[in-house]
């Protein structure tokens, strides 16, 4: 009884300390706007549509990628590589940028500015293009603007009382996504970049430590990491190699499911860890269309006549369905790889933005600290639901890991089997 | 609008897949109830079928952001 009303009080302690702090930050916040909205009467609006707490761009900006690796209320620059057609390639620290609270940047630098954490350029000759600039409190303002029929967000940002137009860097979606080709282009090994090496370095560390260990005690009962290891290996070579690719083949391609299977495990697992950056890797679309595209790659390279039959002249079927059949078998071939990528970077993405609305809950009660009893409920309703979301997203984890590396097993099965009831239908 | 319309249209898609794939998942059970000694095989083709669905859905949801 005693342990239960401890546990409780503890629980209630950790629940009000977060709304108390957050108190005292709303309300200087809060004296801070009206200052600003006295000193400058036509900016008002601006300052108030700061105010108000965004949940969806606050979820946006924490599963998006970041030049800045930011633990707590920490950040670790990370290096910038730029690279524009009239300045060349630029090569320096993101410490340039000065990030400081929503990793927003406090100075330019060669015309290049930090806003959530990305690189923006600001392409005009009055604004410094060399060397750094200090910019002022609140510099970087949102507006919608309509460009070719759709409304988008366009960031600007206030320098010596002008506003300048920032570009974002150039992606290759083709516009299709908001993005397309802009005046720079940012080959920066980012926060995901630092996450997947920090990873990778984890798991060839584990594997070679696991591998010795065979090697040297192949006779022995394992122990320590290779007892958490070995059944899950196990698991993925009888469960998903040997029943989809076969007894005979499965070695071939054994080595490239267990790699597709841990690193995607590693990387779902690490950006579940609360306070660690919270890093979104296999939510990023760039990242899945990476390990989508080498598995069509290795697909098709391996696949036999019977595959390329059945896709282009399927066999069994009267002669005027074949070229009809042909074209929805090769819409398959694209729309396979395609939903391999949007699957896991969809649910790890949708994990990340529930546990983030959850905790949003407590600025959304709270007015953004205004009021004290919205944040106590706000908290009290969020930590529950925000752990309860953890939990699912642990068996999403292993799930989507499990799921990527199964029909991964499936395409090649499909695509290297020998079809013995091709001849056995004929008869 | 058209914002409006396209959240519409990932909500329906949702409902369409929640349906498929609550059919595969319920037969699934059903299958393993009555044969246990089969249970690897019916779910690692529960997992194949439910991606299936699933991936019509995802196509429906890609599309629907990109007309947002």
């Amino acid at each position: 009884m005693m342990q239960r009303i401890f546990l409780t009080l503890i629980y209630l302690f950790f629940a009000i300390l977060p709304t108390f702090s957050q108190h005292e930050e709303g309300h200087s916040t809060h004296a801070n706007a009206t200052v600003h909205e006295n000193e400058e009467q036509m900016h008002s609006s601006d300052h108030k549509a700061e105010q108000k707490f965004d949940p969806a761009g606050t979820a946006v900006h924490h599963i998006s990628d970041a030049n800045v690796y930011t633990i707590l209320e920490k950040t670790f620059p990370l290096p910038t590589i730029l690279y524009s057609k009239d300045k060349g390639v630029e090569m320096f620290s993101s410490a340039k940028f000065h990030p400081g609270h929503h990793e927003d940047g406090h100075q330019s630098y060669n015309g290049y500015v930090m806003h959530l954490g990305s690189v923006y350029r600001v392409n005009d000759t009055s604004f410094p293009q060399v060397g750094s600039a200090e910019l002022p409190e609140h510099a970087f303002v949102t507006k919608q603007e309509n460009i070719d029929g759709k409304m988008r967000d366009v960031h600007y940002v206030q320098f010596e009382g002008k506003e300048f137009k920032m570009d974002p860097r150039s992606t290759l979606d083709g516009g299709i996504l908001g993005g397309g080709m802009t005046s720079f282009m940012d080959f920066s090994p980012t926060k995901n970049v630092v996450g997947m090496i920090l990873v990778s370095l984890f798991l060839l560390w584990m594997f070679l430590k696991i591998a010795k260990r065979y090697k040297s005690n192949p006779e022995k009962a394992p122990k320590g990491m290779q007892g958490l290891i070995e059944p899950i290996f196990l698991f993925i070579r009888d469960e998903v190699a040997i029943p989809f690719i076969g007894k005979e083949k499965y070695m071939k391609y054994l080595p490239l499911l267990m790699s597709i299977f841990f690193f995607i495990l590693g990387l779902n697992l690490f950006g579940q860890i609360p306070f660690l950056g919270s890093v979104n890797i296999t939510g990023s679309l760039s990242v899945t269309l990476v390990i989508a595209v080498l598995v069509f790659i290795i697909v098709n390279l391996s696949g036999n006549r019977h595959y390329w039959s059945h896709i282009f002249w399927m066999p069994g079927v009267p002669v005027f369905v074949k070229p009809l059949l042909a074209g929805v078998e090769v819409m398959g071939l694209f729309i396979k790889p395609l939903t391999l990528m949007l699957r896991l970077a969809g649910n790890i993405s949708a994990g990340h933005i529930a546990i983030l609305s959850f905790v949003g809950l407590i600025f959304i009660f709270g007015q953004s600290g205004a009021s004290l009893g919205g944040s106590v409920l706000g908290t009290v309703v969020s930590i529950p639901l925000t752990m309860f979301m953890m939990a699912i997203e642990l068996i999403v984890a292993f799930v989507q890991a499990f799921v990527f590396t199964i029909l991964t097993a499936s395409y090649i099965g499909a695509a290297i089997e020998d079809h013995h009831h091709v001849e056995e239908g004929h008869h | 609008m058209t914002g409006t319309l396209a959240a519409l249209g990932a909500g329906l898609a949702v409902i369409g897949a929640g349906i498929g794939i609550g059919l595969i998942g319920g037969k699934a059970m059903e299958a393993i109830a009555r044969q246990p000694e089969a249970s690897g095989d019916i779910r690692s083709n529960m997992i194949i079928m439910a991606a299936f669905v699933e991936g019509a859905a995802l196509i429906a949801i890609l599309l629907s952001i990109l007309m947002a």
